[in-house]
C-alpha cells in the first residue's frame, strides 16, 4: 500500500492506481469528462489535473492517469487548478454549448460567461465512444480521423460500418449526446437553472432531479 | 572491404588510409549539401570533375564531394585545399579559371573571394572567414571536409576510434558515467542530462531495449540536424552504437523526416558501409555486442517530434503524444526501455569518449557544457549554422559572427527554440545562450533555431504566425491545446485585423497561462511562448494595434495603406502593369498612384519599383 | 470527399501494393513506410490500396485510414501532375513566402491545399525544407526556386509547363 496525502488529508492506495481512483474511493470529488473506470484512462479533457508535490517539485498532472507514490501531496482545489477547469469548460461550452452535461459542470463551478465565439458542436473529441466500442464491445468500428482542428470520430472512410453490430454502446457512453439542454439564448448566455436552484422539476417531481439522467425537464419535452 | 573485428585493425587501417592520402596534395571540396545542391553544386561538382579529366589532372588533383558547411548563403561553396581557399557562390562557368589558376598555377580567383561585410576586406582561408573563425566547431567539426558517402574518410580523421575504446576498454558503466561527468544535455531542445537519460534507461526492467535517434528537425528555419545528417552521417552512427553498448539495446532506430530525402540517402549509405565493415552487426569489434539500425521516415508531422508521439509513429499509429509519467526509458518503444535522443546528441559522444568528460566540460557554463549548434536565419548578413561554447552572449552570435543586420537596419527581436520558443528583445542581447538564461527570459534554447527580425516586423504578426503554425501541427488530442491555440488565434488574428479590444489582451495572458500548466504535451506546453513573450516585451506593439488601429512594423495589411513617394516616382509604369487588382493609375512620365479602395497590399508594386518610390504607412 | 466513388480513382493494382507489403516483411509497424510508398506510386492512397492493405497487414481499417488522414505526406484524393511547395517556415515566411504563396493561388485560380480542375498543378504549403539561406522557397516537383517573389511566379509556372 502507498501512503500519501490529498488536500491534507493522509491517504493509502494499492500500488499502481491513480490519484483519482484513491480519489474516488476517499469520496472527494474531482470532475471528469473523458474518463471513465471500465475503461482505459486517456488524459484528454484535462478537467482532472491537480497539483502534485513529489518533494522534489511542485507540477500539475492528470490525476486520471498519474500513479500513485509514497509521500506524494496532492491537492486538487488550489487556485489555479480551479481557474484552469473552469477555462477548460469554457472552451467546451463554446464548442457545444447545448449540452446538459457541461451545462451542470458549469453551473457546479460557478463558470458565469463564454466569452469566446460561439459554435454548435456535438463532440467534444473525448474518446470515450471509441474506447468503448474498441474495449467493452470488441468492436473497433469507429475511430479518431484527422488531426487537430480536422479531429472528429468517424468511421473509414465515413461510410456505413462493415463492422458495427448497432450496439449503441457509444451512444450510451457519450457525455455529450445525452438530454440536449434548453440552449443559450444570446450567446454566452448560460443556463445556470441549477444554480439559481429554481429547477422546474421541483415543481413537477417535488425533487431535484439533475442527479439521474432521466429528468429532461430543464429541456422542456412535451410530457406524453 | 574487411570486416574490422579488433582495434588494432582498425588502427592499422586508418594508418594506411593517412599513408595514402598526402596532405599537400591539391584537393578540390565541393560541398553538395541541400542547400549548395539547390543553386547548382551538383553542377558545379560535374564540371571540376570533368575539367580535370580534360586537363589530365587526376593523379594529381582530389575531388571530393561534402557535406554541408552550414553557410548555406553563399553557396555554392568549393574549398580548396592545403590552403583551405574558401570561394563562394561558384558557377559552373567558374570552374576553368579555378582550375587553371589556383590548381594549376596556385594563383587566387579573387572575385569568388569572401568579403567581411565589416572591413571589405577579401578573405582567403576558410579558418580566417570570421562566421567560421568566431565559431567552436566541435561537432560540426569534420562538416565540408569529409565525403559522407565515403565511410573511409571518416574513418581516415578517426572515425570510430571511440566505439573500438569503448567497446573494447570500457565498461558499460564507465561510459555511463563519462557522459554523465561531460554534463551534456539533450542538444534537441528538452536538455535533459544525457547521462542520467542513458543511467536510468540502463537501470530499468527488461532485457529488450531500444535507442532511438531523433532527426525529425520540424522547427521551421533549423537545419541543423539536417546538416549534421547530410554531411557526416557516420557521427551519428557512432554515438548510438556507443550508447546501445552502454545501455544494453540491441536495436536503434533512426527517425528521419521524409522532407529531407539527402539525409536519409547519406543515413542509409553510411549504415550499410557500417555493417560492411562490421561497426554495425552480430559482434563488434569481437565483443559478442550486437547492434543494428533501421530507418524510419517520418510522416510529416511536427509533432513527432516529441518523443511519445515519435514512439507511436514508429509503431505505426497517428503520433499522438501520451502523458509522461511513466517515462519513455522505462516504457517506450512497445513498452520496452527507450533511450531516445537527438541525432546532435548522438554525435557529441564520440567526441567525449575520444577526449574525455573534463575537455567537454571545461567550456560552457555552470549547468550548461560543450557546445549549441544553432541555425542563425532571417534579417543578418551572415546567414547559417553557427556552433559556439553555450555561455555565448546573443550579441556576439548575431553581431560577429552573423555580421549584423541585414541591409544595415535595426536589430528589433531574435527569436529562439522554434514555435516553442520566445522573442527576446534588444535589452537583452547581452544575454549568455544557455538552457537556464533562455528559459529565465521566456524563450527556449529547443532545436538551435534563431531568427532574426528587424524593424520591419510586427511581433503580434509573428506571435500569431507561430500560433497558426501550432495550431496546424496540434494533434488534437487534449482539450487545452486544441480549443486553447484555436481561440488565442482566433483572438490575435482579430487584432492584426484591426477588430481587438481592450479586454482581449487580458484574456490572452489568461488562455496562454492555461494552455501551458494544462496542455498534455511539450508542443502544448511550449505553444503560448510566442505569445507571452511578444505580450512581455512588445505589449506597446499589441496596445498600437488594439487602441489605435495601427500596425508599428508595417505588415498588418488590414492596418497598413501602401502608397508611392511623390519625389521618387519616375512614372515608369513598372507597378501598374505588374498589379493584379489594377489598382495603379498615372501616365507614362508622370507621378502614379494607388487607388487604396483596390489595393489587396500584396507588395507587388513594392518590389517591382526600381526607385524604392512605393512605401508603407 | 470519401465515400463515393471518385471517377477518376485509379484501378486497383493489388500486385503492386503486394510487392511494396513484401519488402517491409509484412511487419505491421511499417504501415507508415507502406503508405509512403504507395503514395509515391500515385501521388496520393486510392481508397481500394488502404483496404487491401488493412486486410493484408491485419490492421485495423480504422487504424489505417487514421494514419491515412494524420501525416502531411498522405493525400486522400488524387493530386496534380505539378506539385507546387511553398515554403511557409518562419525564415521564408519573414522574407515574405506568404505573399508569394497568394501569388501562386491567383496565377491558377485555386487555394492551398487544392488541385486545379486540369489535375495540372496541386499547391501545398510547407512548413521548413531546411534551406532558410534561399529563402523564400518554393520547390516544384523536384526542381527548387530560390529567392521567389510574387513577381516571379508568372515566369516560373510557365517554365514547369512548357
Amino acid at each position: 500500500m502507498i501512503n500519501f496525502n490529498i488536500d491534507g488529508v493522509e491517504v493509502r492506495a494499492e500500488e499502481g492506481s491513480t490519484i483519482l481512483e484513491a480519489a474516488r474511493f476517499y469520496g472527494l470529488n474531482i470532475p471528469t469528462l473523458c474518463y471513465h473506470d471500465e475503461l482505459t484512462p486517456y488524459g484528454a479533457c484535462r478537467l482532472c489535473m491537480v497539483e502534485v508535490d513529489d518533494g522534489r517539485r511542485t507540477r500539475l498532472v492528470a490525476s486520471c492517469l498519474y500513479p500513485v507514490k509514497e509521500g506524494i501531496k496532492v491537492r486538487t482545489q488550489t487556485e489555479r487548478v480551479i481557474k484552469g477547469r473552469k477555462l477548460i469548460l469554457e472552451l467546451l461550452l463554446a464548442r457545444c454549448p447545448n449540452s446538459k452535461t457541461l451545462q451542470d459542470l458549469a453551473s457546479r463551478m460557478r463558470l458565469e460567461q463564454i466569452r469566446f465565439n460561439m459554435e454548435n458542436e456535438d463532440c467534444i473529441l473525448c474518446g470515450l465512444c471509441v474506447r468503448m466500442c474498441a474495449e467493452q464491445m470488441g468492436g473497433g468500428a469507429i475511430g479518431f480521423v484527422g488531426r487537430g482542428q480536422n479531429r472528429e470520430v468517424v468511421t473509414p472512410f465515413r461510410m456505413v460500418s462493415e463492422i458495427c453490430r448497432n450496439c449503441g454502446a457509444c451512444m450510451y457512453i457519450c457525455p455529450i449526446v445525452d438530454l440536449q439542454c434548453r440552449g443559450v439564448k444570446s450567446p454566452g448566455e448560460l443556463c445556470n437553472s441549477c444554480l439559481i436552484m429554481t429547477p422546474q422539476c421541483l415543481e413537477k417531481y417535488g425533487q431535484v432531479m439533475c442527479t439521474l439522467k432521466s429528468c429532461g425537464v430543464c429541456v422542456g419535452k412535451e410530457e406524453k | 572491404m574487411k570486416t574490422i573485428t579488433t582495434r588494432q585493425e582498425l588502427e592499422a587501417l586508418r594508418n594506411s588510409l593517412l599513408q595514402q592520402r598526402d596532405p599537400n596534395k591539391p584537393c578540390v571540396r565541393v560541398c553538395v549539401g541541400t542547400g549548395c545542391r539547390a543553386r547548382g553544386g551538383l553542377d558545379v561538382l560535374e564540371s571540376f570533375k570533368d575539367e580535370i579529366k580534360k586537363q589530365g589532372l587526376e593523379v594529381r588533383v582530389d575531388i571530393r564531394q561534402t557535406g554541408c558547411h552550414g553557410f548555406c548563403e553563399r553557396g555554392p561553396v568549393v574549398v580548396i585545399g592545403p590552403k583551405e581557399i574558401f570561394y563562394q557562390t561558384v558557377k559552373p562557368r567558374d570552374v576553368t579559371e579555378i582550375v587553371s589558376k589556383t590548381l594549376l598555377n596556385g594563383e587566387v580567383v579573387d572575385r569568388l573571394l569572401y568579403v567581411d561585410p565589416a572591413t571589405d576586406q577579401k578573405i582567403l582561408c576558410e579558418h580566417e572567414v570570421p562566421f567560421y573563425k568566431r565559431q567552436t566547431r566541435r561537432i560540426l567539426a569534420n562538416n565540408g571536409r569529409i565525403d559522407p558517402a565515403n565511410i573511409l574518410d571518416y574513418i581516415s580523421v578517426g572515425g570510430y576510434q571511440a566505439l573500438a575504446k569503448a567497446i573494447t576498454t570500457m565498461s558499460c558503466e564507465e561510459i555511463i558515467d563519462t557522459v554523465e561527468k561531460s554534463g551534456i544535455r539533450g542538444l534537441g531542445g528538452g536538455g535533459f542530462p544525457t547521462g542520467r537519460k542513458w543511467r536510468l534507461c540502463r537501470e530499468a526492467h527488461g532485457d529488450i531495449k531500444f535507442v532511438i535517434g531523433n532527426g525529425d528537425e520540424g522547427d521551421p528555419g533549423a537545419f541543423s540536424d539536417r546538416s549534421l545528417m547530410e554531411g557526416n552521417p557516420h557521427s551519428i552512427l557512432e554515438g548510438m552504437i556507443i550508447g546501445a553498448y552502454a545501455i544494453g539495446a540491441n536495436q536503434g532506430y533512426l527517425y528521419v523526416r521524409a522532407e529531407y530525402p539527402l539525409a536519409l540517402k547519406h543515413l542509409q549509405i553510411a549504415i550499410d558501409q557500417a555493417r560492411e565493415y562490421g561497426f554495425l552487426g552480430n559482434s563488434i569489434f569481437s565483443s559478442g555486442f550486437g547492434f543494428d539500425i533501421k530507418i524510419n521516415r517520418g510522416g510529416g508531422a511536427f509533432v513527432c517530434g516529441e518523443s511519445s508521439a515519435l514512439v507511436a509513429s514508429i509503431e505505426g499509429r497517428m503520433g499522438e503524444p501520451r502523458a509522461k509519467y511513466i517515462h519513455t526509458v522505462e516504457r517506450g518503444l512497445w513498452n520496452k526501455p527507450t533511450n531516445l535522443n537527438n541525432v546532435k546528441t548522438w554525435a557529441s559522444v564520440p567526441l567525449i569518449i575520444n577526449n574525455g568528460a573534463e575537455w567537454y566540460a571545461k567550456i560552457g557554463t555552470k549547468k550548461s557544457k560543450g557546445t549549441a549548434i544553432f541555425s542563425l536565419v532571417g534579417k543578418v548578413n551572415n546567414t547559417g549554422l553557427v556552433e559556439v561554447s553555450m555561455g555565448t552572449p546573443l550579441k556576439r552570435i548575431i553581431y560577429d559572427i552573423g555580421g549584423g543586420i541585414l541591409g544595415g537596419r535595426k536589430f528589433k527581436a531574435v527569436q529562439t527554440g522554434g514555435p516553442s520558443g520566445g522573442c527576446v528583445p534588444e535589452e537583452l542581447l547581452d544575454l549568455p545562450v544557455d538552457f537556464e538564461r533562455l528559459t529565465e527570459v521566456g524563450s527556449m534554447m529547443g532545436s538551435g533555431g534563431m531568427i532574426v527580425m528587424d524593424q520591419d516586423t510586427c511581433m503580434v504578426d509573428v506571435a500569431r504566425y507561430f500560433l497558426d503554425f501550432l495550431q496546424y501541427e496540434s494533434c488534437g488530442k487534449c482539450v487545452p491545446c486544441r480549443e486553447g491555440i484555436k481561440r488565442m488565434l482566433e483572438i490575435i488574428t482579430d487584432i492584426t485585423a484591426g477588430r481587438g479590444k481592450e479586454e482581449d489582451l487580458e484574456l490572452l495572458q489568461e488562455l496562454a497561462e492555461m494552455v501551458k500548466d494544462f496542455s498534455l504535451c511539450a508542443l502544448g506546453k511550449t505553444a503560448p511562448n510566442a505569445v507571452l513573450s511578444t505580450l512581455r516585451y512588445f505589449r506597446d506593439e499589441y496596445e498600437a494595434h488594439v487602441r489605435d488601429k495601427k500596425c508599428p512594423g508595417g505588415i498588418c495589411k488590414d492596418l497598413i495603406q501602401y502608397f508611392i513617394l511623390e519625389d521618387k516616382c519616375t512614372g515608369c509604369g513598372a507597378c501598374l502593369k505588374l498589379c493584379p487588382q489594377k489598382a495603379i493609375q498615372g501616365e507614362t512620365k508622370k507621378l502614379h498612384t494607388i487607388d487604396l479602395a483596390k489595393c489587396i497590399r500584396c507588395g507587388i508594386c513594392r518590389d517591382a519599383c526600381p526607385f524604392e518610390a512605393v512605401m508603407v504607412r | 470527399m470519401d465515400g463515393a466513388q471518385n471517377s477518376v480513382e485509379s484501378i486497383p493494382e493489388y500486385s503492386k501494393v503486394d510487392a511494396i507489403i513484401e519488402t517491409y516483411s509484412y511487419e505491421k509497424s511499417a504501415l507508415i513506410a507502406i503508405l509512403q510508398d504507395i503514395e509515391n506510386l500515385y501521388n496520393y492512397l486510392p481508397a481500394w490500396a488502404l483496404r487491401y492493405v488493412s486486410e493484408k497487414l491485419s490492421v485495423p481499417m480504422i487504424q489505417v485510414y487514421g494514419v491515412a488522414s494524420f501525416y502531411d505526406a498522405f493525400h486522400l484524393t488524387p493530386r496534380g501532375k505539378h506539385l507546387i511547395r511553398v515554403c511557409l517556415g518562419t525564415a521564408c515566411y519573414l522574407r515574405g513566402s506568404a505573399r508569394v504563396l497568394e501569388a501562386v493561388e491567383r496565377e491558377l485560380g485555386v487555394k492551398d491545399g487544392e488541385t486545379t480542375p486540369d489535375l495540372e498543378f496541386s499547391i501545398q504549403s510547407v512548413r521548413c525544407l531546411g534551406a532558410c539561406a534561399l529563402a523564400p522557397l518554393m520547390i516544384i516537383d523536384e526542381r527548387y526556386f530560390d529567392k521567389m517573389a510574387p513577381t516571379k511566379v508568372s515566369r516560373v509556372l510557365k517554365q514547369v509547363q512548357g
